[in-house]
């Protein structure tokens, strides 16, 4: 296989920070090459370098063999180098068509577009790809998985050899992941040569080729995917072995019930739910994207409105109208999207963890008390680890896994017995992974009441004392947690349609107990 | 093969499909602002028998005529996810220039409109420059601008208004009326056509020009332009200076009509014209809007306006109708988005 990329020698400094020493890269014609690393590692500047995006301080760059300057997207595209950022780029009030092609129009004189051509044109693209999509959808009206795929379509109208993929399947459900790997193999067949970056280990072995791994800006190892262990990329991707320890199940059936909900419905979205939860456990809920999982825990904290059930705190019956009267019954919920709902980026860590809970820091005259903030703020920070200069950093410059710890210590400060926590784990590195499934560990052991909400398997297997699974809007079963479970009960339950529900999903009921 | 046929038909219809479902779509937000012209113009015509006398429809039209004009140049820059607040101060400043080169330097009327429209672009180069290239949030720009121009208008005048006595034909562009001379019981002033000439040309170059393609992908989505390769700051630049020239055009028809350029007019005709453009159902926060909704706002308001005084309704209450219609309005506009 001829080799189409090499970056050797890369260095690239920001302000105050040293992004990546003597980094290198190379990349082979139909292949996946994997780029691993945790945040913070270097691979997306290394790879906003080969896309043109960044220019490197110093170092080499060769294309098919040539050393290229790339000093803007449009050099990078006319070099055969595309790539599809994590963030998805699209402009959503632009048709598919008009933006797999912005900035390369079809035009007719004086500046008039073509917009037939332009529609041929993609739809051309499409049917290479085997892509069923109307060109003239709107991009903002699509799923996130149509959205990337018309990422890929605009990457490939590049006639692109060489092609980026930052974090791809980051919002896909399995179904979709399928077809998204079915391009790339298609593609792989074509010679295009894939760049992969990805938090998601199980992945590596299903599509990579070779996995090079990236820490603190450098390059530390490249090796072929199948005859490396998973265990083996973690170890280098944190400079150590990362100890998983195994589940221990406690035995909380004596503990007092903390949250228990009755028949809760609301349309097709939540159909007749109904679960409980102990003092000290840790639920888990598994399903597919779109299963109703997140819909269930906005229902309970008030975020969305309920048609019909009920809802006990401590065996009280509660009515939950708003987020405001959750919090008030003791109920927390971390949303899977921090950086919109949970944080106020731009404000310092003291002020986040106290932003929910400001009435205890002010004074009959409304002046606050800073100090007793920043005393809070300060325990917090000791108690969860957090990692910060300071309690004054602005949270937006932490990173994910600590910024995760704010909004959680935001929430063990407003006393919240019951804790949701709805993919706590996203866009968090490997490292600091653990860290919080050890700090949920621990929230439990206190005594607290925890739901998690995750798309992981591997994660709900981790930390879930029992496993409730969602399919179309229903419980379609609650597992026992710990070593008995395997992946395919909870698959063969997440799939578990309407017509096949009743005896299978009673039986798993009864031995969840 | 028969398989592949059936697939490829299956997407055109799909391609169909969402085409009319856009143009429906894209229709019932226009509705939305024509129903409530068409209610407005038939309350008024039921309460007064004087609203729909054809000097009155005439005069409604030609008050139309300028905040129209300006507001289509806002709108421009709001579907880019800018704002302009400068579109009026502007409007008096390139009547300004039209004045001086016209009665203090007695140069010929063509001469005139080209200065006029020029200064438009000229400013508006200037403001997209210190928008796009020095990054100033384009409120504080153009307000800064708003304030430069309302200066520089006293100061190039002389403090005093400027008259268009040595240029008899300068007041047709605004009030003579070429319809009228082909068919003299409709005659509609040449300041509506130019107008509905305005508004044609800024729909056309949205709908079909590369420039009007980039005006909605930056207000969608600046930083995915600028990845895709088009060169933001080029473009950004040159939509404001269409936007200036028309502020420019906007000058030409305000100063023909009263025959004069006056130095003190202009400020509030800003929040007139960004007023017509979210009730047109512009989206303030850019990426989506049309002409025809900005024309349409525009209508209304004068509609408005025109038929509280024929109610003798006192001015200070019209003010306060005209600020509850455009919370209304935006209001109506983000319900029926809800439900959509």
């Amino acid at each position: 296989m001829t080799t189409i990329v090499e970056m050797t020698g890369i260095e690239k400094r920001f302000p105050g920070v040293h992004a990546l020493k003597n980094a290198r890269f190379d990349l082979r014609a139909g292949e996946v090459h994997a780029l691993m690393g945790e945040n913070g590692a270097g691979k997306s500047t290394l790879m906003k370098i080969l896309s043109g995006i960044y220019t490197p301080d110093s170092g080499e760059i060769r294309v098919l063999g040539n050393v290229v300057q790339l000093d803007g997207p449009r050099t990078a595209q006319a070099a055969g180098i595309g790539i599809i950022h994590q963030e998805l780029s699209l402009m959503n009030h632009l048709t598919v068509a008009q933006n797999m092609f912005i900035g390369r129009e079809p035009r007719l004189s004086f500046g008039r577009l073509d917009e037939k051509t332009l529609n041929q044109n993609a739809a051309d693209i499409f049917r290479s790809m085997n892509l069923k999509m109307s060109t003239q959808a709107i991009a903002g009206e699509l799923t996130i998985a149509k959205q990337q795929m018309v990422e890929i379509a605009k990457a490939l109208s590049y006639k692109s050899k060489i092609l980026i993929m930052d974090e791809p399947t980051a919002a896909l459900n399995d179904a979709e992941i399928a077809d998204l790997f079915d391009i790339i193999r298609k593609l792989k067949a074509e010679g295009v040569g894939i760049v992969y970056i990805s938090h998601k280990m199980d992945e590596l072995k299903r599509i990579a080729d070779r996995i090079t791994v990236m820490r603190d800006g450098e390059y530390i190892d490249t090796v072929a995917a199948a005859d490396t262990p998973i265990s083996r990329v973690i170890a280098m991707m944190v400079g150590r072995e990362v100890n998983d320890e195994a589940l221990r199940v406690p035995d909380t059936s004596a503990n007092p019930i903390a949250l228990e909900v009755k028949g809760l419905r609301r349309g097709r979205e939540i159909r007749d739910v109904s679960f409980s939860l102990r003092k000290g456990e840790i639920l888990g809920f598994a399903g597919l994207m779109g299963a109703g999982r997140t819909e269930v825990a906005r229902a309970i904290f008030g975020a969305d409105p309920l048609e019909a059930g009920e809802i006990f705190v401590n065996g009280e019956q509660i009515s939950i109208k708003s987020p405001n009267d959750a919090v008030k019954a003791g109920i927390g919920y971390l949303s899977e999207d921090r950086k919109h709902f949970g944080l106020a980026l731009g404000m310092d860590v003291r002020a986040n963890i106290a932003l929910a809970s400001m009435k205890t820091f002010t004074d009959s005259l409304g002046r606050l008390n800073e100090r007793a903030m920043q005393d809070t703020a300060k325990k917090y920070i000791r108690q969860l680890g957090i990692r910060t200069p300071s309690d004054t950093q602005e949270v937006k410059l932490l990173s994910g896994g600590n910024q995760q710890k704010v909004v959680i210590a935001k929430w063990l400060l407003r006393d919240c017995d019951i804790l949701i926590f709805d993919e706590p784990t996203r866009g968090i590195d490997v490292g600091a992974k653990s860290e919080i499934y050890q700090l949920l560990i621990e929230l439990a052991q206190s005594g607290k009441a925890i739901i998690v909400i995750s798309s992981e398997l591997p994660e709900v297997l981790r930390l879930s004392h029992r496993i409730a699974v969602m399919c179309e809007g229903r419980l379609t079963g609650i597992l026992p947690g710990g070593e008995g479970t395997k992946q395919e009960e909870i698959m063969h339950l997440a799939t578990l349609r309407e017509s096949m529900v009743t005896n299978e999903a009673n039986d798993a009921a009864r031995r969840a107990g | 093969m028969s398989n592949m046929q059936a697939t490829t038909e299956s997407v055109q219809k799909d391609n169909a499909g969402a085409a009319l479902k856009r143009r429906f779509d894209g229709a019932q937000q226009k509705l939305l602002a024509f129903a409530s012209l068409i209610v407005l113009v038939l309350v008024f015509t039921f309460a007064s028998p004087n609203f729909m006398q054809t000097s009155n429809v005439l005069a409604i039209l030609q008050a139309t005529s300028v905040n129209g004009i300006l507001a289509v140049a806002a709108t421009l820059v709001i579907i880019t996810g800018g704002i302009d607040l400068s579109v009026g101060t502007l409007m008096t400043f390139t009547a300004i220039t039209a004045g001086v080169f016209l009665t203090y330097w007695g140069l010929p009327l063509p001469i005139g409109i080209l200065a006029a429209i020029g200064a438009g672009v000229l400013c508006g180069l200037i403001s997209g420059t210190i928008i796009s290239k020095m990054k100033v949030p384009p409120f504080i720009a153009t307000l800064g601008m708003m304030l430069i121009l309302k200066g520089l208008s006293l100061v190039i005048s002389g403090t005093k208004p400027i008259y268009f006595n040595s240029t008899p034909s300068f007041p047709v562009i605004s009030t003579g009326s070429i319809i009228g001379d082909i068919i003299p019981s409709v005659p509609v002033p040449n300041g509506v056509l130019v107008l509905f000439a305005v508004a044609a040309l800024a729909s056309y170059i949205l709908g079909r020009t590369v420039l009007g393609r980039y005006c909605f992908a930056l207000g969608s989505n600046e930083e995915a332009a600028r990845l895709s390769g088009v060169n933001v700051d080029a473009w950004k630049i040159s939509i404001y200076a269409l936007s200036g020239g028309i502020c420019g055009i906007a000058g030409l028809v305000i100063a023909s009509r009263l025959n004069s350029a006056q130095p003190a007019l202009g400020q509030g005709y800003e929040l007139d014209a960004i007023a017509a453009v979210v009730i047109g159902g512009t989206s303030l926060s850019g990426g989506r809007g049309t002409i025809l909704g900005t024309v349409i706002g525009a209508l209304i308001m004068s509609v408005l306006l025109n038929g509280l005084r024929i109610l003798s309704m006192p001015q200070e209450w019209q003010t306060v109708v005209t600020g509850s219609i455009i919370i209304a309005a935006v209001y109506a506009d983000m319900i029926r988005k809800k439900k959509a």
